[in-house]
C-alpha cells in the first residue's frame, strides 16, 4: 500500500505583494527583493528578524544566490532555498515552505520571485541559460523560447485543428482582466483583430502570443495558521499540490505537460473535482501552454481545448475566470516572478483584496506552473488548490 | 523549389562593407563531437555503448541506462518534420542581419527530436527530411533539415550557402597554375561557376605545359606569384587582395629524401620556404583582405584551403624532409584556422595521399588523379567541411594514425605506406 501523504492542513499562505513591474530598470534583481521584504513586513505586522524562512526564486541575481541576498537584506533566517524552476517556482516554493513551517524547521517563511531586466539581459540570460540551449537551440536563430513554442504551437493547431483566433480568445480576455488590474504594463483593450493582425514574430507565434519581459517582483508569506490568525493575517489554505519533472520526455514534440500525470493525485489531496474549481491561474508564457493546461488539469479532454475557449468566457465575470490578473500575456513577465503571479492574484481572490477583479463566490482557485525551457520544452510543472479557511 | 541565384550586382564602392557578426559560437566540450564530424562531413550522435540509445542535445551520462560508455555514431538523418517556423524577429545579429530565417523540429528515426535550420525546399510539417550537419560561420557544428529530394539549385539556399563556401559567382586565387594539380583545379572551380580564377605563375617568361590552355579560359587571368619572394606576393596581394573570395594554395616543393639520402639543407629548405614559409607570407597578406570581406553580400570572402598532404599527420621517411615540411605547415594552418574564425572564414586543409605526379613515380598505386583532388576540393568548399582526407590511401593512414599513431610511425619505418 502506497505510504499516506502529509496534508498540508494548518498551512497558511497570506499577504500577497506585488512590487509594481517596470520595462527595463538599472537596479539590480536585490532592489526588487528587498523592496518585497520590506512590503511583506510592513502588510503583515511581521518584524525582519521575524522572518526566520526565505524560499528566493531569481534568474538575474547571478553570481549570488539566496544566501548572499541574506546578508544583503540583513536576515538571519533558519531555513533558506532557492528554486530554480522559474515559471514553477511559485507552486514549488510553496510547497516547500509549507513542509518547512509544518515541520516546524521555520515559523515564517518569506516567498519571494524577483528580477530584474536591463536593456540587453534577455539575450544574455537566452544565450546562458542551460548547457542544451547553449548547444542545441540558441546557436538556431537566437529566438529564444519563442521558437520552441512555436514548433509546439505549430504542432498542436496541426494536430488538434486549433485556430490561431482560438488563441486570441485567451489573449483577448486576458487583456481584459488586465484593465482592472493596476499592476498590469498593459492598460489597453485588445481586439481580436488587432491580435490576428500583430506582426509575426516566430510563426504561428505573433507579438501578442508573446509576454513581454520587464523587472518586478512577487511575494507572499507561509506560516502556519494559528499564526496568522494571531497576527490577524487573511489567509488561504493549502488543499492540494503537486509537482512533476520531466514528464512525457518520450514524446517527441510536447503536446501535454507533467499536470496531466499527477492531476488525479491533486484532486484527490484537495477531495474535490475539476469543476468544483472556481477560477484557474494557468502559467501563461504563450496561449497555447494556458490551453494545454485546461486538457492536462481536467478540465476538458486532449484536443478539447479549442472547443473548451470557444464555448467559455475567461474573464474575471466570465463562466471560466483565468487569468484575472491578466496573466503575463498582459501583466508583463518579471523573470521569475511571472512563476509567484498566479499564487499573489489567487491569494488576492481568496481573501477579497482584488477589487474590481474579484471572482463572484470564489471558494477554490487552482494555480498552475510550468518553468524551465532547457531544450525543446519546460521541464517543470505544478500545481496547486488553494481555498478559503474553514 | 530554391531560386537560382542571380550573378549578384556589381557593389557600389561608395557604400561600407558589412562587419561580420558570427552566429553564437559557444558550445560545452561534450557538444564539440558533433562539430568534430561535421568538421568532415559527417553527421555523428552520442550513441550508448551499452542500450544503444542515441541521445541529443549531447550528454555526459546516457539519458536511458545512466551509462557513461558514450560513442559518436554516424547518422542517416532520417526523420520527420514536425513543425517549423519563419523567423522574423532574433536576438542575436548574425540572425538580425539575415531574418527572416527558417527552422524546423524533426523527430529523427534514430529516436532523438532536434531543432534545425531549415532549408527552403522542406515541404510543411508533416514530412520527410533528411538531416546533416554542417559548420556554421562561427565554425561550430549545426543540424540542418534537407528536403529528401532537392532540386538542382538547392546549394543556392540562403541559408545553406551561409553554412558554406560554394565557389559559384566567387574569385578565385589559386596560388600555382604551373602543376597538373593547379590547372586541375582550375578547371574544376571554372566548371563550379567561379567568376574569376586567378592564377599564380612564379616564373612568367617559362611556358609551361597546360598553362596555355587554362589561361584561354574567360574566367582565368594568369597573376605573376612567387611565395618564395615576400615581395612578389605583397604586390599582388595589393593588386587583387581586396577581391578575392577563396584563397586555394596548392603550391608545393615536393623532393624524396629522407636525412641521410641527400648531405645538406638545401633541398629541405627549398620545401621549408614554399611549402611552411610561403603559406606564411601569402596568409600574412591575403588574410586580413579575407577578413575584411567575410560579410560582403552574397560573394562575401569565405574560404582559405591549403594543399598539405597526408605525411603531415605522420613522417613518411621516404619523404622525410617534405613530411617535416608539410607537419609545419599544418601546424600553421591550425594557427591561420584560429586566426580566421572569429571573422567567419573557414580554413579547409586537405591531407591527401600520394599524388599521381612526378614526384610520386616510385610510389606503387593507388595514386590520386589531380581531377579527383580538384573535385574534393570543390566539395569541399560546397559541403563547407575543414578537413579532407581525398584518395583510398589518405582515409587508410588516417584510419591507421586514428587506431594508434605509434603503430602507424613504426609501420611507416619499415615502409609500410
Ligand atoms: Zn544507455
Amino acid at each position: 500500500m502506497a505510504r499516506q501523504r502529509l496534508s498540508y492542513a494548518g498551512v497558511a499562505v497570506a499577504v500577497p505583494v506585488t512590487v509594481p513591474y517596470v520595462r527595463y530598470s538599472t537596479h539590480s534583481a536585490h532592489w526588487f527583493i528587498g523592496h518585497a521584504i520590506d512590503a511583506l513586513v510592513k502588510a503583515s505586522g511581521v518584524g525582519k528578524d521575524q522572518i526566520d524562512g526565505l524560499c528566493l526564486s531569481s534568474f538575474s541575481l547571478a553570481p549570488d544566490t539566496a544566501v548572499g541576498v541574506t546578508q544583503h537584506m540583513g536576515l538571519s533566517p533558519r531555513w533558506l532555498d532557492h528554486v530554480p524552476t522559474g515559471g514553477a517556482s511559485g507552486v514549488m516554493c510553496l510547497r516547500r515552505a509549507a513542509r518547512a513551517v509544518q515541520s516546524g524547521d521555520a515559523d515564517v517563511v518569506a516567498c519571494v520571485a524577483a528580477d530584474t531586466n536591463h536593456i540587453d539581459s534577455f539575450r544574455q540570460t537566452l544565450g546562458s541559460f542551460s548547457n542544451f540551449a547553449r548547444d542545441a537551440t540558441y546557436p538556431y536563430g537566437s529566438g529564444g523560447p519563442n521558437s520552441i513554442f512555436a514548433f509546439i504551437t505549430a504542432n498542436y493547431m496541426r494536430s488538434f485543428g486549433a485556430k490561431r483566433e482560438d488563441f486570441g480568445r485567451i489573449a483577448v480576455d486576458q487583456r481584459s482582466n488586465a484593465l482592472k488590474n493596476p499592476n498590469a504594463m498593459f492598460k489597453k483593450p485588445l481586439t481580436l483583430d488587432e491580435y490576428m493582425a500583430a506582426r509575426p514574430i516566430s510563426d504561428p507565434i505573433h507579438l501578442f502570443d508573446c509576454v513581454m519581459p520587464c523587472a518586478g517582483a512577487e511575494a507572499f508569506l507561509v506560516m502556519s495558521q494559528e499564526r496568522a490568525r494571531e497576527l490577524g493575517l487573511p489567509h488561504a489554505v493549502i488543499r492540494g499540490a503537486i509537482e512533476r519533472h520531466n514528464a512525457y520526455s518520450e514524446d517527441p514534440v510536447m503536446v501535454r505537460g507533467g499536470w496531466r500525470v499527477d492531476r488525479d493525485d491533486l484532486y484527490a489531496q484537495a477531495g474535490v473535482r475539476s469543476a468544483d474549481i472556481d477560477f484557474v491561474q494557468t502559467y501563461d508564457d504563450y496561449p497555447v501552454i494556458a490551453m494545454m493546461q485546461f486538457e492536462d488539469l481536467g478540465f476538458c479532454e486532449k484536443g478539447e481545448g479549442p472547443a473548451f475557449v470557444r464555448s467559455h468566457s475567461l474573464t474575471c465575470d466570465g463562466s471560466f475566470p483565468s487569468n484575472t490578473s491578466g496573466g503575463q500575456l498582459s501583466a508583463g513577465q518579471a523573470g521569475a516572478a511571472g512563476g509567484f503571479l498566479g499564487m499573489t492574484e489567487t491569494l488576492r481572490q481568496l481573501t477579497d483584496t482584488a477589487g474590481s477583479r474579484a471572482v463572484a463566490h470564489a471558494h477554490l482557485g487552482l494555480v498552475a506552473g510550468f518553468g524551465m525551457v532547457t531544450y525543446d520544452r519546460c521541464l517543470c510543472t505544478g500545481a496547486v488548490i488553494l481555498g478559503r479557511p474553514a | 523549389m530554391t531560386m537560382p541565384m542571380m550573378h549578384p550586382k556589381r557593389k557600389n564602392p561608395v557604400l561600407r562593407t558589412q562587419q561580420m557578426n558570427l552566429p553564437p559560437g559557444a558550445r560545452g566540450r561534450v557538444a564539440l563531437g558533433i562539430t568534430t564530424a561535421a568538421a568532415e562531413g559527417r553527421f555523428e550522435l552520442q550513441t550508448c555503448a551499452d542500450c544503444g540509445a542515441v541521445q541529443y542535445p549531447p550528454r555526459e551520462t546516457c539519458h536511458k541506462c545512466l551509462s557513461p560508455r558514450l560513442n559518436w555514431r554516424e547518422q542517416g538523418g532520417e526523420g520527420l518534420l514536425l513543425g517549423s517556423t519563419t523567423l522574423h524577429h532574433s536576438n542575436d545579429l548574425f540572425f538580425r542581419e539575415r531574418l527572416p530565417w527558417q527552422l524546423g523540429l524533426v523527430h529523427l528515426d534514430a529516436g532523438p527530436t532536434v531543432m534545425v535550420h531549415l532549408h527552403g525546399e522542406v515541404g510543411a510539417a508533416p514530412a520527410r527530411v533528411r538531416v546533416g550537419a554542417r559548420l556554421d560561420r562561427a565554425g561550430q557544428a549545426v543540424l540542418i533539415g534537407f528536403p529528401n529530394e532537392g532540386s538542382a539549385h538547392m546549394a543556392d539556399d540562403k541559408m545553406l550557402r551561409e553554412m558554406t563556401s560554394d565557389p559559384k559567382f566567387r574569385k578565385v586565387l589559386v596560388t600555382d597554375g604551373k602543376t597538373e594539380v593547379g590547372q586541375a583545379i582550375v578547371r574544376a572551380l571554372v566548371k563550379a561557376g567561379a567568376d574569376i580564377v586567378w592564377v599564380g605563375h612564379a616564373e612568367p617568361w617559362k611556358k609551361m605545359g597546360g598553362l596555355d590552355d587554362i589561361s584561354a579560359l574567360p574566367q582565368v587571368t594568369l597573376v605573376p606569384l612567387d611565395l618564395t619572394n615576400g615581395r612578389s606576393v605583397t604586390e599582388l596581394a595589393g593588386a587583387i587582395g581586396g577581391k578575392v573570395d577563396i584563397v586555394i594554395n596548392n603550391a608545393e616543393v615536393h623532393r624524396n629524401f629522407g636525412i641521410a639520402s641527400r648531405r645538406g639543407t638545401d633541398v629541405a629548405k627549398a620545401e621549408m620556404d614554399i611549402n611552411y614559409f610561403g603559406l606564411l607570407r601569402l596568409a600574412q597578406e591575403f588574410g586580413p583582405a579575407l577578413k575584411g570581406r567575410s560579410a560582403d553580400g552574397a560573394t562575401n570572402a569565405t574560404a582559405w584551403v591549403n594543399l598539405l598532404s597526408i605525411y603531415a599527420l605522420s613522417n613518411f621517411p621516404p619523404h622525410g624532409t617534405f613530411s617535416a615540411s608539410k607537419a609545419a605547415a599544418h601546424s600553421l594552418a591550425q594557427c591561420l584556422r584560429a586566426e580566421m574564425r572569429p571573422a567567419g572564414i573557414r580554413v579547409i586543409n586537405l591531407f591527401p595521399g600520394p599524388i599521381d605526379d612526378e614526384w610520386n613515380q616510385q610510389m606503387p598505386p593507388p595514386k590520386l588523379a589531380p581531377a579527383t583532388l580538384a573535385s574534393a576540393i570543390v566539395k569541399a568548399l560546397r559541403d563547407g567541411v575543414e578537413d579532407i582526407y581525398p584518395g583510398d590511401v589518405a582515409e587508410e593512414w588516417l584510419e591507421r594514425w586514428r587506431d594508434n599513431p605509434k603503430v602507424l610511425e613504426r609501420e611507416l619505418a619499415h615502409g609500410g605506406g
